[in-house]
């Protein structure tokens, strides 16, 4: 009995090691012919083989043949699929919540519906483009990745690149009639620079404006909405503001008339005013029946007087901190009156003298303090010399009457 | 009534009471030895004077300074910015300490160098270990107070090798820091050493040093024993020494008086700049360094690898230090040639390699910053 248990027992972990060794067959056979570049060598970065999953989990098939043409023939087998079915064949799994519930809970499930609404799934699946991104186009084929890892194509810091190798193509994006320098005006923007220049990742990207799966160019009422996911108090004003309901009227689109879409500089104050290069003047005049030339004259004017009280302040404070004086109140206003120039830009979105202006004159008498703080200090400077000069001095003639007290005492 | 009948009356009313005219005579009867170093006895008078400065303006700044990990540094901010003449008396308080400090180096040295240490001098040279070990702490324990960045990180760093002390280190850390890090307990802690103990102590220590120096008077060159009486020279101590004092005692006064209006933040790496406040979470500031006085301790274990033997390399290098400390206090008691009135040559050769290497260790250790 012992020995007909021990001949089974022996049999089942023979069987065992066989079929785990049989398991790596698809790599061993394909790890022989390809390049360093190929699917089996790229893949053992791959997500799913970190999550545990072989190759037959997508391309089906039995990997524990040996044979190639038998691998085909065998039950399952899926091979490659065409460059229209991957979003199908991805979404076999990714679209399975109870699949996905035991692989990777957090992950939505809603991939391929989004991808369907997208201007890419459309052009695919409806009119079979095989120009547009799929899948494999933004997420690679066999070295796919979680956004989270900095080398990964979907990584924020990637994503304009990734998005880039289409919509930085000219010949590609000619055919759909869309400029290719998306990707040169980004770098160039204020996101751009926070981006790559502060490597601040939370700065937007390409998919934080146009969504990842249902990419699609946010429509002109959505507008307000995309910016004011990160710019709430700015989209906030300007809903209230004059413009948006002349914008509505006249198709403007939103923010990007003043600050373009992908190319957006870092604003100045000179865009807004009543010559050129004001922004304003290209829609008003004195005559056209509103106020809007009278709001661009004080609206600039408070920020012309605002800027110009800064920078007389930062001048007195920087004197006083280069004299050596303790300048911690004055800096601490400084900071303040800082603050209130960014809010007053910031309220400039309304339109709306009443709201502008209060804030700029906070910061004018903010400005006042600086320099009043600034100029109290520069004048303890010169009285601390004076002091030092009385002081030096009356001690010098009690050591020069010391001296000849001394003399004479030691004369005797 | 003339002025002098008024002046022998006073003497006459205070002398009938307290018997003073024995003192008074004694004084008219001390001398001081005269020779090409008697600068040097100025120095201990200079400590004094500035020992008095710091009381004086400590007592000054104690009137605005709120311990406590919130309201230090704003006191701290508030003396400077606002209090009037505020900013001049932190600065003076400053700078006499650093002054005091570099002057008790000098007076100690100069000590050891002529071997004034030698009999019957040896309690006197003890009293003044006593408080030149008395005027470091008074140092470490000011540091603290303003409760700014740098601050905060050095008296970790100080704390934390007190630490590594033999069986009492880690005991001794969390005495010092009133628990195991750093915190508003540690101010506590520190200001009352800074502004209670250590007066009380540093004033009964200096007031038996005094005593000793005024009772057995400054000690003469070592080669005088071969000398004749004729060949001796001296001045009178009152008043022609007292005078004397006076008057060093009044450039330095206008030295720090000078310096506390040019430099309120010190210059160099002497300086306390009040900077920003002190924040734990905050990643510690580039360049973490004690005050100049601690630095070449602070270097030299800072280059100690991390094990010598099977003793952590800090452990051996604070084993040094004590051993080093404790032979430099007991000096007049080994030095069996001075104490005949001879020049010992390894004694002034172990002088000149614990100056060279503070010295050295100390410039060493900001250039390698």
């Amino acid at each position: 009995m012992f020995k007909k248990s021990f001949v089974y027992l022996m049999i089942c972990m023979f069987s065992a090691v066989m079929v785990s060794a049989a398991e790596n067959n698809c790599l061993t056979c394909h790890a022989d012919f390809e390049e360093e570049d190929g699917p089996s060598h790229l893949i053992t970065k791959d997500i799913h083989i970190q999550k545990g999953l072989g190759c037959v989990d997508c391309h089906g098939g039995d990997a524990s043949l040996d044979d190639m043409d038998d691998v085909r023939d065998s039950k399952g087998y899926k091979g490659v699929p065409s460059y229209k079915d991957v979003p199908k064949f991805c979404a076999s799994c990714h679209s399975d919540a109870a699949y996905m519930h035991d692989h990777n809970p957090s992950m939505p499930t809603d991939q391929l519906e989004k991808y369907k609404t997208s201007v890419h799934g459309k052009q695919l699946l409806k009119k079979g483009d095989t120009n547009v991104a799929n899948c494999i186009s933004c997420h690679t084929v066999h070295q796919i990745n979680t956004a989270k890892l900095p080398h990964s194509s979907t990584h924020p810091h990637n994503i304009p690149e990734t998005c880039g190798k289409c919509h930085a193509n000219t010949e590609l994006m000619k055919g759909y009639g869309l400029e290719a320098t998306v990707l040169e005006d980004y770098k160039a923007s204020v996101h751009g620079a926070a981006l790559y220049e502060r490597g601040d990742l939370s700065a937007p990207v390409c998919n934080d404006c146009h969504g990842n799966h249902g990419a699609a160019p946010p429509g002109v009422s959505s507008l307000v909405a995309v910016c004011g996911t990160c710019h709430a108090i700015e989209s906030e004003l300007f809903n209230n503001s004059p413009h948006k309901v002349a914008y509505e009227e006249n198709d403007f689109p939103m923010c990007m008339t003043c600050h373009s879409n992908h190319k957006i500089l870092k604003p100045e104050d000179k865009w807004i005013g009543t010559e050129e290069p004001a922004l304003c003047v290209e829609c008003h005049s004195t005559d056209d029946g509103t106020t809007g030339i009278e709001t661009a004259a004080g609206i600039s004017n408070a920020l012309k007087s605002l800027v110009q009280a800064q920078s007389e302040a930062q001048l007195a404070l920087d004197e006083a901190i280069e004299k050596g004086m303790a300048t911690t109140d004055a800096e601490f206003k400084m900071k303040e009156l800082r603050q209130s120039l960014i809010q007053t830009r910031t309220k400039l979105h309304s339109f709306n003298l009443d709201s502008v202006l209060p804030r700029a004159e906070q910061g004018m008498k903010e400005a006042d303090e600086v320099k009043k703080n600034s100029a109290t200090l520069i004048e303890e400077f010169y009285f601390r010399r004076k002091g030092l000069g009385v002081t030096s001095l009356i001690f010098t003639f009690l050591i020069i009457g010391l001296y000849f007290l001394i003399r004479k005492v030691e004369k005797k | 009534m003339s002025d002098k009948n008024i002046s022998s009356k006073m003497f006459d009313w205070v002398d009938s009471r307290f018997k003073i005219s024995a003192l008074v005579d004694y004084m008219g009867t001390k001398v001081v030895p005269t020779h090409s170093h008697s600068i040097f006895y100025y120095f201990g008078g200079i400590s004094l004077f500035l020992f008095i400065i710091q009381v004086v303006s400590g007592i000054l700044l104690l009137m605005y300074y709120r311990p406590g990990a919130d309201s230090a540094y704003e006191s701290v901010q508030f003396i400077v910015s606002t209090v009037s003449f505020g900013w001049l008396v932190r600065a003076v308080h400053s700078w006499s300490a650093n002054l005091m400090v570099f002057f008790v180096f000098l007076h100690m040295f100069t000590v050891y160098f002529t071997q004034a240490y030698r009999k019957p001098r040896e309690l006197t040279w003890l009293s003044g270990m006593g408080l030149f070990a008395l005027t470091l702490l008074f140092g470490f324990s000011g540091y603290l107070l303003p409760w700014n960045e740098l601050a905060f990180y050095a008296t970790r760093v100080g704390t934390g090798m007190a630490g590594a002390v033999p069986v009492i280190g880690k005991d001794l850390l969390i005495i010092m820091r009133g628990g195991t890090e750093v915190t508003g307990a540690t101010i506590g802690r520190f200001f009352g050493l800074h502004v209670a103990i250590l007066p009380g102590l540093f004033t009964l220590l200096l007031s038996g040093h005094l005593i000793m120096v005024q009772r057995q008077g400054m000690s003469e060159p070592i080669d005088w024993a071969n000398k004749s009486d004729a060949e001796k020279k001296y001045m009178k101590f009152f008043p022609n020494f007292v005078l004397r004092d006076l008057l060093v005692w009044l450039i330095v006064l206008n030295i720090i008086a000078v310096l506390a209006t040019f430099f309120p933040d010190g210059i160099g790496v002497i300086h306390w700049p009040l900077g920003e406040k002190a924040d734990s979470f905050a990643p510690p500031p580039a360049v973490i360094r004690p005050e100049w006085y601690f630095m070449f301790a602070f270097q030299a274990l800072k280059m100690l690898p991390s094990h010598i033997l099977f003793l952590e390399g800090e452990l051996v290098g604070i084993i040094v230090f004590s051993l080093g400390g404790l032979i430099w206090a007991i000096v007049p008691f080994i030095d069996r040639k001075a104490a005949i009135d001879q020049k010992s040559k390894l004694f002034v050769a172990f002088g000149y390699f614990v100056l060279a290497f503070i010295i050295f260790m100390t410039l060493y250790g900001y250039m390698v910053e």
